[in-house]
């Protein structure tokens, strides 16, 4: 198979699990000012306490990856999105810190002041994701340099703002899917009263989303004319999304876990297979001006030692990602050591 | 004021800000393996304290690190997205190396150190320890790797491409191991043992001083001096060899470093003094032959000056010239201050030299600015060159973005920057104020661990 293929696909599943691992820490982020009382806000935070910074180095990883084997698409989108991803660099720094710091002084200013902090960071994050996304699949303006030739303003339309929305009702419900799991007593009982409604806001923009797509996105759909057993994903997709609700009505909050993450990776492969191969459209000269992974990708060398590199070092991060995920299993308690 | 010098301002404001944090991490992790190691050792629970003390603050700093880390892996495509099309090929495996390797290892356990002394055993705590210490470790090795590479490049070569030259890797290794990347690798890590021995230093001190924690600091301050002395005496030879890397394959840089206008024999080297980059003369206290001696390791060699390399690749000299000196001069500081300390150790009244515990207090600022000088003196001596020989800075810079952007994004990160930093002295000074917590025995131990505040 082509090298840039491979690792596309590579950088699809790192988006997965920074999606579906960072996806629950900035649900839980979202829904964090929900909480009322400091005890239930610390059992939230202490709920991701051990897990959020590993979660987050995903996003390092896509970051690198796509810089090492796409630098032409790397260096398009990050000129191109320059104040978008400003506005997403401060919200991870303000978030990281929020962590870090809230539970360091009693003072009920510093910490209502590091909890917003931390749920606006966590909501503008969600966002500016999606709205990458959605102007990843509405296309931006290029030039014949593929550099980027439009404004801030050409960010933000109906559509991509229904994606960013999306993006963030979707972490939301991942984050309270996690958070059922989590918890027990008192601070249960709260995030069962919010579950449904996560998953119905969330279904709600789902459904908004595939249909603007749909009818507006025709390139979107294509691939399943080519292609028709592709049609398998956004069907796979749809049904992940709605068993959902069904196990937790259930109870079975484990399991409504795996597949909120089921849901997750099934969007993004309807994501992958609608771009394919293109990775930035352009809305100029589509065809001679988008990057696709083989115009921007690196030299087959490069690619290679990059394989490399992911089949060595991935392996250990899963053993011990999984390791650390095991030792902190079961309900979250408040110790002397947490935040 | 352009986009590129905005943009160059951008990232020496982002790197400098971020460079705060790593060299503590970095220091303090190997410092707790070494806490730790003694607690696993010896069983006195001042070890263990002392342990769980500094494992607070290196989780402080770390998140800093982390948060102001990420502006990096942003920085090259936001602002420099030319650079970063011609040298994705070779300088994108090294980063991503360095996420997969390093960053993982890191954060994964971290979350152990921190919260895991009740979950896990001691021994698998210690081995968490080791990998957090390790990962960081890492990190450094990758990035200097990717920024060796730029002062030293080789194992590449330039290829065209619809969208212009760029290069790509022919060997890895050797991209990996180009000439300059061990020395520099030891140098910067060396300065972060700096870093982690006078944070260390500087923490015992204080408790010397107001008297408390007085068993925990005098340990403290034993390994603190111990690691210090290794270190300088490490870095004195990592300097030296480093420097006459430079004069082999950076001769401009090492020219700017000790203001040589002229290529004159037995060069000297000058201890301090300042730059007329108008008259290009340099007023300075000098060592005749110093120069020559240290580079040719004979007293007459002439050493390159800047008159023998063209007037349009000479980077700022005056700014090269002091911020090499000042870095020089933080070593002979540093070196200065453990020798008295080990001096006072040894005859049992350092306590009483309450002028040199004050000072060691404040020493806590010289391993940073020895090392913020070094790299903006090693940055600016490399100009105008990127990729030195290779890419111009000014050929790297973006074209897609504005003055505006530039500007408006320099002032928000100027505004967080100087926030984060002050709420990080606030803890710190809270945490160290605060000190170690006394371990309970038994009974308590249990009832202590369950209180919530």
């Amino acid at each position: 198979m082509d090298l840039a293929i491979l690792w596309y696909i590579v950088l699809g599943i790192s988006s997965m699990a920074y999606c579906i691992l960072d996806g629950f820490d900035l649900g839980v982020g979202a829904l964090h000012l929900f909480a009322k009382t400091d005890e239930q806000r610390r059992i939230f935070l202490n709920a991701i306490g051990p897990v959020w910074d590993g979660n987050e180095v995903w996003i390092v990883i896509m970051m690198g990856g796509l810089f090492a084997g796409f630098p032409n698409a790397y260096a398009t989108i990050f000129s191109g999105f320059y104040t978008l991803l400003m506005f997403l660099i401060a919200a991870l720094m303000f978030r990281a810190c929020a962590i870090e710091f809230r539970s360091k002084r009693e003072s009920p200013i510093w910490r209502s002041f590091w909890d917003v902090m931390f749920s606006i960071s966590s909501i503008l994050i969600g966002l500016v994701i999606g709205l990458l996304l959605g102007n990843m699949i509405q296309g931006v303006p290029l030039n014949s340099q593929q550099d980027y030739v439009g404004t801030f303003a050409d960010f933000f339309s109906p559509y991509t703002i229904i994606v960013a929305i999306t993006a963030m009702a979707l972490f939301a419900m991942h984050g309270t899917i996690y958070l059922t799991m989590k918890t027990e007593g008192e601070a249960h009982q709260i995030v069962r009263k919010w579950i449904n409604k996560a998953i119905l806001v969330f279904i709600f923009f789902y459904l908004l989303t595939s249909i603007a797509t749909i009818v507006y996105m025709p390139h979107m759909t294509k691939h399943i004319i080519d292609k028709p057993y592709t049609i398998i994903f956004p069907i796979l997709a749809f049904f992940a999304i709605f068993n959902i609700p069904r196990l937790i009505s259930k109870g079975n909050d484990g399991w409504a876990f795996i597949f909120s993450s089921i849901s997750i990776a099934f969007l993004l492969i309807v994501f992958g297979l609608g771009t394919y191969p293109t990775i930035v459209r352009s809305t100029i000269d589509t065809e001679i001006n988008s990057l696709t992974i083989f115009n921007s990708a690196s030299s087959d060398k490069t690619l290679g030692i990059l394989m490399v590199v992911v089949a060595i070092g991935v392996p250990l991060v899963l053993a011990y990602g999984a390791w650390v995920y095991r030792i902190f299993r079961g309900k979250v308690k408040l110790e002397k050591s947490s935040y | 004021m352009d986009v590129l010098f905005l943009s160059r301002i951008q990232f020496a404001l982002n790197t400098c800000f971020h460079y705060l944090y790593p060299p503590i991490s970095i220091g303090l992790g190997i410092m707790l393996v070494v806490m730790e190691g003694m607690y696993l050792k010896t069983k006195d629970n001042k070890y263990k304290e002392m342990t769980s003390f500094w494992i607070k603050i290196f989780s402080l700093t770390f998140a800093l690190g982390v948060a102001t880390g990420l502006v990096q892996t942003f920085a090259f495509g936001t602002n420099w997205a030319r650079y970063s099309r011609f040298v994705g090929d070779v300088f994108g495996s090294a980063l991503a190396a360095e996420g997969v390797f390093a960053f993982f290892l890191e954060a994964g356990f971290l979350g152990i150190l921190l919260f895991g002394w009740d979950r896990v055993g001691p021994k698998l705590h210690y081995f968490a320890n080791i990998c957090v210490c390790l990962g960081a470790h890492f990190s450094a090795v990758w990035i200097v790797v990717a920024n060796s590479w730029m002062q030293t490049p080789a194992g590449f070569h330039v290829v065209d491409t619809p969208l212009g030259p760029r290069a790509e890797v022919t060997q890895f290794w050797e991209m990996v191991f180009n000439p300059s990347s061990i020395d520099r690798l030891c140098h910067v890590v060396l300065g972060c043992w700096l870093t982690g021995a006078f944070f260390v230093i500087s923490v015992a001190a204080y408790y010397l001083l107001k008297q408390k924690h007085q068993k925990i600091a005098q340990s403290m301050m034993v390994i603190g001096l111990s690691f210090a002395i290794i270190s300088l005496i490490l870095q004195l030879i990592s300097g030296d060899s480093s420097a006459r890397l430079v004069a082999k394959y950076q001769p401009a840089k090492l020219a700017a470093f000790e203001g040589v206008y002229e290529t004159t024999p037995a060069t000297p080297i000058s201890v301090i003094g300042w730059v007329d980059a108008k008259e290009q003369k340099v007023h300075s206290i000098k060592i005749p032959g110093a120069l020559s001696l240290m580079t040719y390791r004979n007293l007459s060699t002439p050493v390159t000056g800047l008159d023998r390399i063209p007037r349009d690749e000479w980077p700022n000299v005056p700014l090269t010239f002091q911020t090499y000196h000042i870095m020089v001069m933080m070593w002979g500081i540093m070196f200065l201050i453990t020798i008295l300390g080990l001096f006072y150790l040894r005859k049992r009244n350092l306590q009483k030299k309450r002028w040199l515990l004050w000072t060691m207090v404040f020493s806590v600022l010289l391993p940073h600015i020895a090392q913020q000088c070094g790299w903006i003196s090693a940055e600016v001596g490399r100009q105008p060159w990127i990729v030195w020989k290779v890419l111009r800075t000014s050929d790297g810079v973006s074209t897609a973005i504005s003055r505006a952007q530039v500007s408006g994004s320099i002032t928000m990160f100027l505004f967080i920057y100087i926030l984060l930093f002050s709420l990080f002295i606030f803890l710190l000074d809270r945490k160290i104020k605060h000190g170690p917590e006394e371990i309970r025995s038994k009974p308590e131990d249990l009832l202590y661990r369950n209180v919530r505040f």
